[in-house]
């Protein structure tokens, strides 16, 4: 699979072309690139999920069960009992339009049915074919049609080039989400076995080991001490990162990709540094090692049992209250899911209260668990942290706003308070592309992977594009976000569109700007890069 | 083709009156049986609407967030956009219903080579307003016909909307605006592709009748004269409940309140039940305060999860627990033997 | 059900919203106007008098204001005088039994009274002289002839 060249690939993109062909009789074509490969027999199997097979999407018969049409109205029946969000949103489109250009994958691919008005027509044409008189009456003129083979392989392949990331909502007259339709269109697929192996095989790790890549406790550990080393040769400090220690004060958990997988590993360092100069009272868990939850990109059910490990092992832990870390998808879980499907929060927690500033989370009374951007900001605002943010000048700073934060969490202003106070060179992205506005990194919600590169370039273009604008206008050459997902997508998506950009977390910078009783000087960050006038310094 | 379907189908209902008024004489089917049943179909079909959405919980607080969280004491937060309790989700709901907030937003992307412009536009936002709010006021004026005696407010907002005394009879503002709007609105799935591709019959249908419903009326006000005083004669009969058809009132004002029953009797089982259905809409109708107050979803309450618990993934992984040096918890063996 | 404590009041609002015309006339049957009629024939046949009247009257301005014109033919050939106190108001003297009825009735409310004076007005009082006329000794009786100069209508015979 060959991937264009950077400026060959929207060549066919245009925004005022439409195909000449209706849009019902239009099929996906199944191009490598731009869809993301079945999910193996075994891991279907071992979720208990239904119709285990071997299959791929570009093969003509999808083995489908023989009731499959059945199943699936059935289903849709089921999630309208459920859900007011599904029947109210297949309700009231009026198909204005104003969405059809805010979707990244729209932008990147030109592909109307990318338009997130009629990634909801998708589903809203089958459900009034299927279910009203009027449009099994007036068929197209009422924009229905009836529930065939083609439209489920529509439904894969458009349901999975949704990143839920919710810029749309933001802009739509009725607030209709199509984060909300597409996690419900998954688990409608998953009931006839058509889902995919990127989310699944996480999904399965999580549930039987606890984390996204199956990093056994030993492991965990390994790393770990491994990343302490690195903090240890570069500031003379080793911090301490406890584990699964009861009675802790704080159990704090981040995404699992924080500590193995570059470049969240240096944001873990980060956090480590910070706790170690506070001197908090904190553990870590092995077990509730994964604050990410592809469960949310499954369906509600799998996002519940797989969140449950974290207020299980709090309990068990006997903590006061939850930290969590730089997480996109995990804060919606959180911030929006979490006390709903599992709350009251064990009784053993109380209302998060900072152990050094003194600071009464309220907002966070009920569920107990703080985002790490909150504690961290009522820290610098106490002044209870000392800061060189000269440290940090070999980087010229842009913020990226993950989606979910944003537009499920309002966590605008934390995270830039910080990097004012850490950093001397912080430039703000267009403002049509940053806060509710901000565009997906083209990869969430389970499509971080290689086989679907073409389309994350494509989705991930606005951002890219945005990231081009201030790296030739003010030299950015950093790109700092709170997301697990954006560190891990972000430097092959910069690579291809805005090279000389790397992407970090705010941890790091905090951690590299932190001066820490007992260290040594600091002559390189954490990426072991030498700091800005070092370099001259050795040289002359 | 579907904006022929769509305007045929209103002319047809141009030729139906014709037909049954204009030669048939059917006047009490027209005058009052349509009218009566159109609004009794508009007023229990939207409640079903309501009440068939009500019967679904809403699982789960998703409020879109456009603006920055309530958290720190030293950090303001948007209470508009992210409000914060229930007062302030209701100044986030008269905001959008009022004054259509989100489409305010609304950007235009255009690609030139590899590089994105994103602009304000706020042309749909005008043209919907522009629609929308000339709509109710023309709604609430036509009240001086069904209500005896007429409202002082309702006599204002009329010296109001003719206030420029243009013509004779004065030409009203709204008359202008809405024209205007429906235009645009019109226009703009015509000619923009994107919109013109997703636009379905039904989103032409509506956009005809209303305008038909204009125009009909705009006739009958300032051209083909009708007697206003038969014309009240017959609404205010619909109104107290007393109906009755006085003679000699013109075709033009059956064409008028045909579209209107038709508009009525169409609203509960289209897309127009948006009027209703933007105040149910979970993503703005419920504040940014999940970490503050719980949130109840009706088919989770009381169903524990089934997991992967503690002690059972302790049993799994001893030996590499034991090995790393990571405490053992001795509780999962106690519970065991109690 | 859910969220009966929002929803039941939301629809009782939209309800009464809806039957606003139905709950203010509270059912109550309103008899048509009855504008009484003088005996005699009018300028133009009953049914284009009742949906045109106003349109008439506004050409009828036109011709007495802008053109000085005063006489209309009707549609049968006859000729009438034009004016509304020296025309219309001639055998609908009272506006409160003729006029009002209807717009009342319709809520219309026709500015033709800005300039005209209906011919049955309240009797002036004999005006009071004021604290400031009584002091100056000002006769009260100079506006009052000023007063009836313009009595008369523009373009009186």
């Amino acid at each position: 699979m060959a991937l264009p060249k950077r400026d060959e690939l929207l060549k066919g993109v245009h925004y005022d072309e439409m195909p000449e062909k209706h849009w019902m009789d239009t099929r996906p074509e199944f191009r490598p690139g731009t869809y993301c490969y079945a999910a193996e027999p075994d891991v279907v199997r071992d979720l208990g999920l239904p119709n285990p097979r071997k299959w791929q999407p570009y093969e003509e018969d999808w083995k489908l069960p023989p009731n499959w049409k059945e199943i699936i109205l059935n289903a849709i029946k089921d999630r309208m009992e459920r859900f007011r969000t599904f029947k109210l949103f297949m309700d009231i489109c009026v198909r204005c339009g104003a969405c059809a250009d805010k979707c990244h994958f729209f932008l990147g691919s030109g592909d109307p049915k990318n338009m997130p008005v009629l990634r909801g027509e998708l589903l809203r044409s089958v459900i009034k074919g299927e279910f009203t008189r009027s449009g099994k009456l007036f068929g197209r003129l009422a924009g229905a049609r009836p529930l065939t083979y083609d439209v489920i392989k529509e439904w894969f392949y458009y349901y999975y080039q949704c990143t839920e990331c919710r810029r749309c909502s933001v802009f739509c007259p009725y607030g209709i989400d199509t984060a909300e339709i597409t996690i419900l269109a998954r688990e409608l697929l998953h009931e006839i076995g058509v889902n995919i192996d990127w989310i699944l095989k996480p999904v399965r790790f999580s549930e039987e080991i606890g984390n996204h890549i199956g990093l056994q406790p030993h492991t965990i550990k390994e790393n770990i001490e491994f990343l302490l080393d690195d903090v240890e040769e570069i500031t003379g400090i080793r911090p301490e990162v406890p584990i699964n220690r009861k009675g802790a004060e704080i159990l704090f958990v981040t995404p699992s990709a924080d500590f193995f997988a570059d470049p969240g590993i240096y944001t873990f360092m980060g956090y480590a540094l910070l706790f170690h100069y506070l001197d908090l009272d904190w553990t870590m868990s092995t077990y509730a090692s994964e604050g990410g939850n592809f469960g949310l990109f499954t369906s509600h059910e799998k996002m519940r049992k797989l969140h449950t490990k974290i207020y299980h092992e709090a309990e068990r832990l006997k903590v006061k209250w939850i930290l969590g870390g730089e997480c996109g998808h995990m804060w919606r879980v959180v911030h929006q899911y979490e006390d709903t499907m599992l709350g009251p929060a064990p009784k053993n927690l109380e209302v998060p209260k900072s152990p050094i500033t003194g600071t009464v989370f309220e907002h966070a009374k009920s569920t107990k668990i703080v985002h790490i951007c909150e504690f961290t900001a009522d820290l610098i605002a106490h002044n209870k942290l000392k800061l060189d943010p000269s440290r940090n000048d070999h980087f010229v700073v842009t913020f990226h706003d993950s989606c979910n934060p944003s537009r499920a969490m309002g966590i605008f202003e934390e995270p830039r308070f910080i990097l004012r106070h850490v950093c001397n060179n912080f430039y703000e992205m267009p403002e049509n592309t940053i806060r509710e506005k901000t565009f997906c990194c083209g990869s969430g919600a389970g499509l971080n992977t290689d086989e679907f590169l073409e389309m994350r370039m494509r989705g991930g273009f606005p951002r890219a594009n945005a990231v081009e604008y201030v790296h030739e206008k003010y030299g950015v050459n950093h790109l700092v976000c709170m997301c697990a997902i954006d560190r891990a997508v972000f430097p092959a998506l910069m690579e291809y569109w805005v090279p000389a950009v790397s992407v970090g977390g705010v941890h790091e910078l905090v951690g590299n700007a932190l001066v820490i009783p007992g260290e040594k000087k600091r002559t390189m960050d954490l990426r072991f890069r030498p700091l800005k006038g070092v370099e001259e310094e050795e040289n002359v | 083709m579907n904006v022929a379907a769509a305007l045929i189908a209103v002319i047809g209902m141009v030729l139906v009156v014709w037909l049954g008024v204009g030669v048939l004489k059917l006047y009490t089917l027209f005058g009052v049986v349509i009218p009566y049943a159109a609004f009794l179909i508009f007023v229990l079909g939207l409640i079903w609407r309501m009440v068939n959405w009500a019967k679904s919980p809403v699982p789960f607080k998703i409020t879109t967030t456009c603006g920055q969280q309530k958290s720190l004491s030293w950090i303001k937060h948007s209470r508009l956009e992210s409000p914060a309790n229930n007062f302030e989700v209701v100044l986030r709901m008269a905001l959008e219903v009022l004054a259509f907030r989100s489409l305010f937003r609304n950007l235009r992307a255009d690609l030139r080579g590899r590089r994105l412009y994103l602009g304000s536009s706020k042309w749909l936002w005008l043209g919907a307003i522009l629609f929308h709010w000339s709509f109710l006021i023309i709604l609430v004026r036509h009240m001086r016909l069904f209500s005896y005696p007429v409202p002082g407010f309702i006599q204002t907002l009329n010296a109001v909307d003719s206030f420029f005394h243009i013509g004779l009879p004065h030409l009203y503002l709204t008359d202008v605006t809405i024209l205007a709007g429906l235009t645009f609105l019109l226009l703009r799935r015509l000619v923009d592709a994107k919109v013109n591709y997703i636009s379905l019959a039904s989103d032409y249908f509506p956009l005809f009748l209303i305008l038909g419903l204009v125009i009909s009326g705009m006739l009958m006000r300032y051209f083909l004269r009708v007697d206003i005083a038969s014309v009240k004669e017959l609404t205010l009969g619909l109104a107290t409940l007393h109906p009755k058809v006085p003679k000699g009132i013109g075709l033009i004002f059956y064409v008028h309140i045909f579209f209107v029953s038709m508009l009525a009797a169409y609203f509960p089982f289209s897309k127009l039940v948006h009027m209703v259905g933007v105040f149910f809409s979970p993503t703005r109708n419920l504040p940014n305060d999940n970490r503050r107050v719980r949130h109840i979803n009706p088919w989770w309450e009381g169903v524990p999860p089934k997991f992967l618990t503690y002690c059972e993934w302790q049993e799994k992984f001893k030996d590499k627990l034991i090995d790393s040096g990571q405490p053992i918890d001795e509780d999962c063996y106690k519970e065991k033997k109690s | 059900m859910y969220n009966r404590d929002k929803v039941i009041p939301g629809i009782i609002i939209f309800v009464l919203f809806v039957a606003f015309p139905i709950w203010w006339g509270h059912g109550k049957s309103v008899p048509p106007p009855n504008p009484e009629l003088p005996k005699g024939k009018c300028v133009e046949s009953k049914e284009y008098m009742r949906s045109q009247h106003m349109q008439l009257l506004n050409v009828w301005r036109n011709k007495a204001i802008r053109e000085g014109m005063r006489i209309y033919v009707s549609s049968d050939g006859s000729r009438h005088w034009i004016g509304l106190q020296n025309g219309c108001m001639k055998c609908h003297h009272d506006k409160s039994k003729f006029c009002d009825r209807c717009h009342t009735y319709a809520a219309v409310q026709p500015y033709c009274w800005n300039c005209h004076i209906p011919p049955e007005m309240k009797k002036f009082k004999t005006p009071q002289p004021s604290f400031l006329l009584r002091l100056f000794k000002i006769p009260p009786k100079l506006k009052a002839v000023q007063a009836s100069s313009e009595e008369a209508e523009h373009g009186e015979p």
